[in-house]
């Protein structure tokens, strides 16, 4: 069991955000979160990482390779960060310095984790921006992130978070702030890194046709707290809550949509 | 144009510098601070005539070999004046930067990255210093104190800096609230890696150009100071100085005072500009070579 989240409560100005969530992710595994929006699948990401707002309070247990991450002070979890657990946030315009150019950017974890020199991290970079199939690597590493689109930019991100191969990748929405083809190149990339590296990967989305390709496992979560959990294949087969119910037709309609347009 | 745009790509060193010398107020900038310092520091070694040396045959002589911008009421040799002048306005230039970037850093970082009383009770003083106008600060501090260079430097520097932090404290609630920051503690960034490579270097642009214009009021505060006879004392020769003097002859010698006025007003325009340019030069996002995206702000098509 690499991933262990129990009882999770987080407060957010008062108000109970996320409340009682709990799931168990496997080494290996590929885990879905999904729910509509706030419904406290970000929350809970940010939480693994001790990325909370200030003010907000947690309560519970998250339990990383064994030890406890809940209560954990900054400097040991920065070790943790991008060393073991990696992450991808869902907007690919805002995620990068608009002032350093990607080069540097995909260095910085191997700088800081593992004391690469400026050279040795430019190179990795290269290999890294290669790896998630970004054009040119060896002229896109000294560019800025305005000079990429949207999808490349996410692949960027790919790239920062998995420079140091860490045992976990979440992916809170990498794809929802992408065009729908790019959206599916983007999947393909996370399922490729992660059966490359062999990392458990948790995806947070609330289109259950995106968690269907990439997750086995999911949790759906609804005002913070668990509705239903079990295969994906069973909540697309059997849904048993009415949120998963909507979530699953809204998923149809896409679909269709997309059959549509062929 | 296509040939400007072309080499108007900002790059860190040398390249970076190029980008600011080829837009013409980067250039005029630079060429005029860098007439500034070297005036300033010549003048310790040579001028062409004594300028405290006192000539009672000489008096308001016209533009000359001789004496080129002619000499003043008691013989002085203006621009002898003016070279000397020019020391007390690099060292108030320099000095009230140093002192507001030190006040207004630590402001906009007190009302920016504190507990939230904290920065509510900085934000409110700030609120409070910036009523009062700078001349107001040095002429308090001045009276207290007696007029020196060291008044004007700091009355500058503090409302200044006062200044930088309003302007930078909301500049730094953005970066820091930015998911690139987020981003960059997800990776494992500690909070002095966060300050060095994401925080200052997103709020830099908007510091340089505050505080290049600080450099500029600075300028103009001490011919302002020095002509109310706040500002250096009378054995220390500076423009606002001789622009006080002289402009008492304006009637009869006005091409004399043209030539501090003019000093003045040159340097204050061109340190203005060159804050501008900086900014440019400085953001990746301004300027680029090919336009891949929409650009992200009017300064991109204009500049």
């Amino acid at each position: 069991m690499s991933l262990e989240v129990e009882d999770l409560v987080i407060t957010l100005g008062g108000r109970r955000v996320v409340d009682g969530v709990g799931f168990s992710v496997p080494d290996g595994a590929r885990f879905g979160i999904i729910g509509e929006s706030g419904s406290g699948k970000s929350l809970t990401a940010l939480a693994i990482l001790g990325l909370l707002p200030d003010g907000a309070e947690v309560g519970g247990s998250i339990r990383w390779e064994g030890t406890e991450l809940v209560g954990r002070d900054d400097r040991e979890l920065a070790r943790i960060r991008g060393r073991e657990i990696g992450i991808v946030f869902q907007e690919p315009r805002t995620a990068l310095n608009p002032i350093r150019t990607i080069g540097r950017q995909i260095g910085e974890p191997l700088r800081i984790h593992e004391g690469a020199s400026k050279r040795a991290a430019m190179a990795r970079a290269i290999d890294l921006a290669a790896r998630v199939r970004l054009p040119e690597p060896d002229r896109i590493v000294r560019r800025y992130p305005h000079q990429l689109s949207g999808g490349q930019r996410q692949r960027v991100a790919a790239a920062i978070a998995l420079a140091c191969r860490p045992s976990l990748l979440i992916a809170d929405e990498p794809t929802t702030a992408l065009d729908v083809t790019i959206q599916s190149e983007i999947l393909g990339l996370f399922e490729r890194l992660v059966s490359e590296t062999g990392s458990s990967l948790v995806f947070i989305t609330h289109d259950l046709a995106v968690l269907s390709r990439i997750a086995t496992d999911a949790v759906v979560l609804a005002q913070g707290k668990v509705v239903e959990a079990g295969p994906v294949a069973k909540l697309l087969s059997a849904p048993v809550s009415p949120v998963t119910q909507r979530l699953l037709a809204a998923a149809k309609t896409m679909s269709w949509k997309g059959e549509d347009d062929d | 144009m296509s040939g400007q745009q072309r080499l108007r790509r900002p790059r860190a060193g040398s390249a970076g510098f190029r980008a600011l010398m080829t837009s013409p107020a980067g250039a005029f900038g630079v060429v005029v601070v860098t007439v500034l310092v070297l005036s300033a520091g010549i003048s310790f070694l040579w001028t062409p005539h004594d300028p405290q040396l006192t000539d009672p045959f000489a008096k308001w002589l016209p533009p000359s070999v001789e004496h080129l911008l002619g000499t003043d009421e008691v013989g002085r040799d203006i621009f002898s004046l003016l070279l000397v002048g020019s020391r007390v306005t690099v060292a108030v230039a320099i000095g009230s930067a140093v002192v507001s970037t030190i006040v207004g850093v630590a402001l906009a970082a007190l009302g920016s990255l504190t507990r939230r009383w904290v920065r509510e009770a900085v934000a409110v003083l700030i609120d409070i210093l910036i009523a009062f106008p700078t001349l107001l600060i040095a002429m308090m501090i001045a009276s207290v104190f007696g007029g020196s260079l060291w008044v004007v430097i700091w009355a500058v520097g503090i409302s200044f800096g006062v200044n930088i932090a309003r302007v930078t404290r909301p500049e730094i609630r953005r970066v820091s609230h930015s998911e690139y920051v987020l981003a960059g503690r997800a990776a494992g960034l500690g909070p002095v890696r966060n300050l060095t490579r994401h925080l200052l270097p997103n709020v830099a642009p908007v510091f340089i150009v505050q505080l290049s214009w600080s450099m500029a009021v600075a300028v103009l505060a001490e011919a302002g100071l020095s002509y109310l006879g706040y500002g250096a004392p009378s054995s220390v020769p500076s423009w606002g100085r001789m622009l006080s003097e002289l402009q008492t002859y304006l009637a009869v010698h006005p091409l004399s005072v043209l030539w501090p006025g003019l000093a003045i007003t040159i340097t204050v325009l061109a340190l203005n500009l060159l804050g501008d340019a900086l900014r440019d030069a400085t953001d990746p996002t301004l300027g680029r070579r090919a336009p891949t995206t929409t650009p992200t702000s009017p300064q991109g098509v204009t500049a």
